[in-house]
């Protein structure tokens, strides 16, 4: 086939104009393009309203088609069920059995726990959440990682707000419509998140790597360090997230640092809690002295 | 050739000839609305697919400022930075205007491998921009969906391809 003609100018100044505006057009546009971006890298907080609004416009399609594409998932999984059900019903039963033990200790523990804190007059739990929403979707292209919660400014919600789920935390809100918010996974590459490892009790940071996973780094020098399966919790560090919330296991470790997966899959949240953004403490006041 | 004589025979409504193409590409860009919820990309980019296909498909169709509102939209409904899928859409359009300035056959393989280039560049043009805006991710996860982008373009130049039939159809 012959080469495409459709940009030849021809002798009609109309079709030569027309053509030149078009690359004009294209080429302011590429600036304004490059412009936009600068913005959103120096300003994020540029585009909240315009983003908000589209996040308002978009999300009932997913709202609507969410229980078509629910359904086919889990019958998949319904027919999975029962191969292995008489081994598996066993297995639970045992795993039941050691569950209870375990929630009776865990509610002595509390008991105790109120008590003692009631005694040292501890303040500072008073974390209402602020609204429990549905998760409906997520990016499924882009290198972020998102998922979209069925709440907005409407319902109370800002943005920097923790977002927890009943395995774990699962993120913090970025962009929020009036009905709708973004919510940036713990395992996105802009996340960090200061944590506490519940086994011995040293400080780590946690940090999204953009794949699913986040990789955490110890941040005391010659600590005890990680081991597979060692539980990882908010240290309520810093504030916006509030202490002692369950967030990550380790999977895999290598020196200093650690693989780890977050306790909450976003592939299977229904539901997702907003909290409150724990106080941020002020920030240090700058040395004083001279400058040389 | 017949469709173009049947266009100029009978002529579909202005709006249907120049809405479809259009808003086949929204909906391309509107497909990740779909409510799975993921931990990594995992489909390709549909909306810039169809507009690569409706581009290499009819070439007459579109000016070369048409690639700026249909990015913005694309930013709007994936959620990326504004100005991401805009700019590099409106540069990948320009660059096929420069392949189609130089005088050489065309086939559908061409057109393969020029989709091709512009989804390789397309894609990692939003890494390194994803990147600059917001840092961190890992680049490995990008690798598959662009070849599954690729690998995706022949199918979906079919369906543009039908859809222009039915956009033309009397």
């Amino acid at each position: 086939m012959a080469p495409p003609r459709h940009r030849d100018r021809g002798f009609s100044r109309r079709i030569q104009y027309g053509l030149f505006f078009g690359y004009v057009a294209a080429a302011m546009g590429v600036v304004a393009g490059i412009a936009l971006i600068l913005i959103a890298r120096f300003d994020p907080t540029a585009f909240e309203g315009i983003k908000g609004l589209a996040l308002d416009a978009t999300t009932p399609v997913t709202k609507l088609t969410r229980p078509i594409v629910r359904g086919g998932g889990s019958l998949a999984d319904d027919i999975g069920g029962y191969f292995g059900a008489v081994s598996e019903n066993k297995r639970l039963h045992a795993e039941l059995a050691d569950a209870q033990r375990g929630l009776i200790q865990a509610r002595i523990l509390a008991f105790e726990n109120a008590r003692l804190k009631r005694t040292l007059k501890l303040v500072g739990d008073q974390n209402r959440p602020i609204v429990a929403a549905r998760v409906v979707g997520s990016d499924l292209t882009g290198t972020r990682r998102y998922v979209i919660l069925a709440a907005g400014s409407a319902d109370g919600v800002a943005p920097g707000q923790p977002v927890r789920a009943a395995d774990g935390v699962v993120g913090r809100t970025t962009e929020v419509g009036a009905h709708a918010a973004r919510v940036v996974l713990l395992s996105d590459g802009s996340s960090a998140i200061p944590l506490r490892v519940v086994r011995t009790g040293e400080a780590a940071l946690g940090e999204g790597r953009g794949d699913g996973a986040m990789e955490i780094h110890s941040t005391v020098v010659g600590g005890p360090g990680f081991r597979r399966g060692d539980l990882l919790a908010t240290s309520g560090v810093g504030g916006v997230y509030p202490p002692d919330l369950p967030v990550a296991v380790v999977t895999g470790t290598s020196g200093e640092i650690a693989t780890a997966r977050p306790l909450a899959v976003p592939a299977k949240l229904d539901f997702a809690i907003v909290l409150p953004q724990a106080p941020v403490p002020p920030p240090v006041a700058p040395p004083q002295g001279h400058r040389r | 050739m017949a469709i173009i004589e049947s266009d100029l025979l009978g002529q579909p409504s202005r709006w249907r000839l120049q809405a479809i193409p259009v808003v086949s590409t929204m909906i391309g860009s509107g497909v990740t609305l779909l409510p799975f919820i993921s931990t990594a990309p995992v489909l390709p980019p549909f909306g810039l697919l169809i507009a690569l296909g409706w581009r290499l498909l009819r070439p007459e169709l579109w000016a070369a400022w048409v690639a700026l509102p249909l990015g913005l939209a694309d930013d709007l409904i994936t959620g990326t930075a504004p100005g991401t899928a805009m700019t590099l859409w409106t540069i990948t359009f320009l660059g096929i205007d420069l392949v189609d300035a130089r005088p050489m056959w065309r086939d559908h393989w061409l057109d393969w491998w020029i989709a091709s280039a512009a989804i390789l560049f397309c894609a990692f043009g939003q890494a390194a921009i994803g990147y600059f805006v917001a840092g961190g991710g890992a680049l490995w996860t990008m690798i598959p969906p662009t070849i599954l982008a690729i690998l995706c373009f022949p199918p979906i130049a079919r369906l543009c391809a039908l859809l222009d039939r039915w956009r033309l159809a009397k």
